[in-house]
């Protein structure tokens, strides 16, 4: 960072090359088109009937509700998933790294297909669940949840991992030597020290599974009221009705800003 | 307390490898006696305190806190450090950060089980022992570092350790603070029932601290007694340094000792056979040639350095014989003292003290 810092300061900052300047004029331009296309596109005075309508609510709702779940999944799994990463001790920790960051990279279709191979009725789990218990993931509003949940994970994990490894180790021994069992030392000395940064990491997780479109479509479906989130309806209604379409997505716009803002903040107070 | 026959205080023997470190010692305290641990770094201090603690295992060894076995390698025994009645003061404090000040102290009550207003409320009291009542809500953070440190020791104690182990527990004090904190210590360390272990590589910390020195080289036991008889009997070169002695080693007969650099000085008692001599800086005189005035206890050498020492000039010499003399910033213009300026050293008998190797 200081280095970074250092670097900026250095005299020959001024012997920029200047052919880079209109590239990046064109990189700045090609992210705020976009957006200023969905602002002066917008339906601004037939917003709230587009918006409010009740497909557009249920998919609003069912969005929300399936990422907050999804990021509740994300935590139950991904903290220890994490202190796993950031503390032990074991062979193959890179490769459970790697592995974490996987469906960062990964196509979220293909995550849906592979979520398929897993949890579908003929999956290699999937299968078992339906014999034993009849029950089949796919197509359900729980699919949409896991869908979210498997793509949005990483942003959790590598927070909070990255939060752990902040966090002095000899805590540990301290509260250890102080009568804690590691449950508790977990709870009370742990925990509370990575809480801004599972906070800054469900937040992100949370956007990113309210944006879920590849995997949840393709694992879940597009059933009204059980599997179309918003990101499905927007694509739905862009083909009926653009302008509703566009409508949509400025509200999705609005809640990836809001997010920015708080995630902003909450790295501006984080103590350090 | 000290009747009971269940309470015994700590018997530890420990032995492990550790890198190119190897501890092999053995350490005894009584309960209510403080043990200094002092030595280089990288001698093993701080890895025997963590095995006491059982943040470490070892590879033989037996620890014994009164009536209960907290390791024992032959039978396999292994006491977890939350299981075992010892507080540990460590080098940074340690505190949690997110926690006031009557948290941190009440910490070790509330994960033991006790109930929170009762924690809270004898954590209190541990802070007004301290001195530290009107800080109880502040964050860690926000106390200097003999705040820190009065925090962390409240916080070890009030869990009523039947050991104390204290990490260099003063080393991160500037001077200033580092006198108060170090004489409040000491009244804590007496006025606590257990056995307390404290580990420094500062000589005055050990010096004002100890009922008992043990001086640890390389992972072993170098020397052990009390202060006074470290202070004036240095058994290795690091230990003379420390206090601030020359350290000779030679054959007694009589009052005459043959140094191994077949120098033979005249000592202040009668000994017999191998015997150490230590004497002060000040014990030694330096000349241009060799002193008429007595033929023995004297040496030639060459000023290694010079450098001021108080109000004082700290010489070094090299040599057959290696000693440092303290002399006059007159003397060093008289004698023309520069490095490398050869130079007769003599020492006084009467200020020398001979004892067995």
């Amino acid at each position: 960072m200081s280095r970074r810092r250092q670097q900026h300061a250095a005299p020959h900052r001024s012997g920029l090359p200047g052919a880079l300047v209109p590239l990046a004029v064109v990189g700045i331009l090609f992210l705020l088109l976009p957006l200023l296309g969905l602002l002066v596109r917008a339906p601004w005075r037939t917003l709230g009937d587009e918006l409010f309508n009740n497909e557009g609510l249920t998919a609003l709702r069912l969005s929300l509700e399936c990422a907050s779940l999804a990021t509740i999944l994300c935590a139950l799994v991904g903290v220890p998933l994490a202190w796993l990463i950031a503390r032990g001790r074991f062979r193959g920790k890179g490769l459970l790294r790697a592995l974490v960051i996987v469906p960062l990279v990964l196509p979220p279709v293909v995550g849906g297909v592979a979520l398929f191979t897993a949890f579908g009725r003929r999956g290699i789990v999937g299968s078992h669940l339906y014999d034993a218990f009849g029950i089949a993931l796919p197509f359900t509003t729980s699919a949409v949840v896991v869908a979210e949940a498997f793509v949005a994970m990483p942003f959790l994990v590598i927070a909070v991992e990255g939060a752990l490894r902040g966090v002095d180790a000899r805590l540990d021994e301290a509260a250890a030597t102080l009568g804690a069992s590691r449950w508790y030392t977990f709870r009370r000395v742990t925990l509370p020290l990575v809480a801004p940064g599972l906070a800054a990491g469900a937040v992100l997780c949370w956007a990113r599974a309210l944006g879920e479109f590849g995997a949840t479509i393709t694992f879940a479906g597009n059933f009204p009221g059980t599997t179309r989130t918003m990101p499905v309806e927007v694509y739905i209604t862009l083909q009926q009705d653009p302008t509703a379409a566009i409508a949509l997505s400025l509200l999705l716009l609005l809640v990836s800003v809001a997010v920015l803002a708080g995630l902003r903040e909450r790295w501006l107070t984080t103590p350090g | 307390m000290a009747d009971d026959p269940g309470v015994t205080g700590l018997q530890a023997r420990i032995l492990l490898h550790r890198g190119s470190l190897a501890v092999d010692l053995r350490l005894d305290v009584a309960p209510g006696e403080t043990v200094v641990l002092l030595g280089p770094n990288g001698a093993g201090k701080s890895t025997t305190l963590r095995v006491l603690a059982g943040l470490l295992g070892c590879q033989e060894g037996l620890i014994r806190l009164d009536d209960e076995v907290l390791e024992d390698t032959g039978s396999g025994r292994f006491v977890a450090p939350q299981d075992r009645a010892v507080g540990v003061v460590f080098q940074d404090y340690l505190l949690f950060p997110h926690l006031s000040v009557r948290e941190n102290v009440a910490f070790g009550l509330r994960a033991r089980g006790v109930e929170r207003s009762v924690a809270r409320e004898r954590a209190d009291r541990w802070l007004a022992r301290v001195g530290l009542s009107s800080y109880a809500a502040r964050r860690p953070r926000q106390l200097s570092g003999g705040q820190a440190q009065r925090v962390a020791l409240a916080r070890a104690l009030a869990s009523q350790p039947r050991l104390l182990l204290l990490d260099e527990p003063l080393a991160a004090l500037d001077a200033g603070t580092r006198l108060d904190v170090r004489a409040e210590l000491r009244r804590h360390l007496r006025g606590f029932e257990g056995a307390s272990v404290v580990v420094t590589h500062d000589m005055l910390d050990a010096m004002v601290l100890a009922d008992r020195l043990v001086v640890i080289e390389e992972g072993t036991v170098v020397q052990s007694g009390s202060p006074r008889d470290v202070a004036t009997m240095p058994r290795t070169d690091y230990v003379a340094r420390l206090v601030g002695l020359n350290l000779l080693r030679g054959r007694a007969v009589g009052a005459r000792v043959d140094v191994d650099e077949g120098v033979t000085l005249s000592v202040a008692g009668p000994a017999e056979g191998a015997v150490m001599v230590a004497f002060p800086p000040t014990a030694v005189s330096l000349h241009r040639s060799r002193p008429e005035t007595s033929a023995r206890n004297c040496w030639a050498g060459q000023v290694a350095s010079v450098d001021m020492h108080g109000d004082t000039v700290r010489v070094t010499l090299s040599g057959p014989i290696p000693v440092i003399a303290d002399v006059t910033p007159l003397a060093v213009a008289d004698l023309g003292l520069r490095p490398g300026a050869p130079v007769w050293a003599s020492v006084k008998a009467l200020q020398t003290s001979v004892y067995p190797v």
